[in-house]
């Protein structure tokens, strides 16, 4: 499982040696063959490691992040931003990595959910939604805690009302919602004390 | 998703060799990313246009707020000044999308997405008709599914909506967009951006396919929205569910109350045409009413006398009254 991990900030140049190869050896659109037709140098900070590839401008951040760098933690659920489980952070902010083309964040810095907590030590956030049994499939959760984490830092996550409409851009088919608002609740809780 | 060149602008000149087919603009992406994937635009070009140094400014004078092109529909929607005095745009942005969607979605490409029609929001090639995607293919949805469609401005070529709920509130705040290209600036009312298929018609325009007045190389720069002391504001969006959804009928209104009764009032009305649907008779009836539900609706209703369901939506004449009254009660409470 390949991982950029904000706490291997000290292991750079090894990361960048994965990520290198993990560039050269991936396909530039989804599954496809080589890189054709118009592409652009592209440099951004995933999980705090610097990356650098040549990608066709119509590649989104989605599926650079799952079929480049193989941060499949970020899911494909809809594509059309209708649902949220490929939200990621752009320079802290959430957003929908399937609307958001990979060569528009030339400069920025992008946050997936494998660098958000480790197994040695879970994200506040995380521990919630186990805490709280905050899931049952488990295929929007990447998402969910992802937008949770931004939802806490905008001070969005004040209580259940403002939890709920500040996570609507999360769907959970599995209805987990009132576990999810309570996982959300208690992690803004527990950081700010 | 056909791919495309990239150029980054560095100013707003660079935007100006945009022709909205072959070479598109590209702010936050997340309307033309879609338009991409289904086939509705395949440009060869695309001008990213958001990382114009300023064009994201919110800025108050002292009777206007002024709104850059790339302010996103949160900075505008969380903006303490447009929450107070422009609280029907601040409520439009934040019910437009997604907190996602709207930290990358701009104020300047929110007015010009698309309809959501379902005949129209299909993977090319289509498998069957519609006159915005294929000219001449007849609309599916004039004698088909057509709940969420027009009932007012429609031609048999096209029954659609305008789906933008921050251009409503625009709308009825007398808002003017600005817009820039080659020949210099020019302004225009924000209630007169779009057409509805009537009017592309009688302007000897193709009534699917003209949906605005923007010219080929022409771009939102801005929006000036005047303000006037006493004035309050709601916007009332009725949906399938409580958050993140498209509207069935929005009424965004503007109110003056003066020892208790209306001294001005501005409404508009969202998905009941391809354009802010304005009531100006009704507006001018309400004037000296108190604004309870009991004057206001009666005048709302009537103001609603020239409107033209189809086969499934007659149910949208009803609820714009009542969405536009509970706007007006909620703006002046």
């Amino acid at each position: 499982m390949a991982t950029v991990r904000n706490e291997t900030a000290q292991r750079v140049p090894e990361a960048d040696r994965f990520v290198s190869s993990a560039v050269r050896g991936g396909s530039n659109d989804a599954r496809s063959g080589a890189v054709t037709g118009p592409s652009r140098k592209l440099h951004m900070k995933v999980n705090g490691v610097s990356v650098a590839a040549e990608v066709q401008p119509r590649v989104t951040l989605l599926d650079f992040l799952r079929e480049r760098l193989q941060l499949t933690g970020t899911k494909k659920g809809c594509n059309e931003g209708a649902c949220g489980t490929c939200t990621v952070l752009i320079d802290g902010e959430r957003m929908n990595s399937c609307l958001t083309l990979a060569v528009q964040c030339e400069g920025r810095e992008v946050t997936t959910i494998e660098g958000i907590g480790s197994l040695e030590q879970l994200h506040a956030v995380q521990q919630a939604f186990i805490d709280h049994d905050a899931f049952q499939c488990g295929y929007c959760t990447p998402g969910q805690i992802v937008s949770a984490v931004a939802c806490i830092a905008e001070g969005h996550a004040t209580d259940a009302a403002s939890v709920s409409e500040w996570m609507s851009g999360n769907i959970c088919r599995c209805a987990a919602y009132p576990q999810i608002t309570a996982a959300v609740l208690d992690a803004a809780a527990k950081m700010k004390g | 998703m056909r791919n495309f060149d990239y150029d980054l602008a560095q100013g707003i000149d660079d935007a100006f060799a945009i022709d909205g087919a072959r070479t598109m603009a590209i702010a936050g992406g997340t309307e033309l990313l879609n338009w991409f994937r289904l086939g509705v635009a395949a440009p060869d070009k695309v001008i990213d246009i958001g990382g114009i140094a300023g064009l994201n400014a919110i800025e108050r004078t002292d009777d206007r707020l002024t709104i850059g092109a790339l302010a996103t529909l949160n900075q505008i929607g969380e903006h303490a000044f447009v929450r107070e005095h422009a609280a029907v745009l601040a409520d439009a942005c934040l019910k437009a999308a997604s907190p996602q969607i709207r930290n990358r979605a701009t104020i300047g490409g929110n007015v010009l997405q698309k309809t959501r029609c379902a005949y129209f929001r299909a993977e090319a090639p289509l498998p069957w008709g519609c006159n915005k995607r294929v000219p001449g293919s007849g609309c599916s949805a004039r004698e088909g599914l057509n709940e969420r469609h027009a009932i007012f401005g429609w031609t048999d070529a096209c029954v659609a909506v305008q789906p933008s709920d921050p251009l409503v509130a625009l709308a009825a705040l007398d808002a003017e967009v600005e817009i820039a290209s080659r020949a210099g600036h020019r302004t225009l009312a924000v209630a007169d951006l779009h057409l509805t298929q009537q009017e592309a018609a009688s302007a000897g325009l193709d009534a699917a396919l003209a949906e605005t007045r923007l010219k080929p190389g022409e771009v939102i720069v801005g929006y000036r929205v005047p303000l006037h002391a006493g004035e309050r504001s709601a916007y009332v969006k009725v949906r399938e569910r409580a958050s993140y959804e498209y509207a069935l009928v929005a009424a965004a209104a503007v109110v003056a109350i003066e020892h208790g009764r209306i001294a001005r009032a501005a409404v508009a009305l969202g998905s009941v045409a391809q354009k802010p649907w304005r009531l100006h008779a009704a507006e001018a009836r309400l004037v000296g009413q108190p604004p309870t539900r009991d004057a206001v609706f009666p005048i709302l209703t009537a103001g609603l006398a020239d409107a033209r369901p189809l086969a499934h939506n007659g149910y949208k004449v009803a609820m714009a009254a009542g969405a536009a009254t509970r706007a007006i009660v909620e703006a002046a409470a």
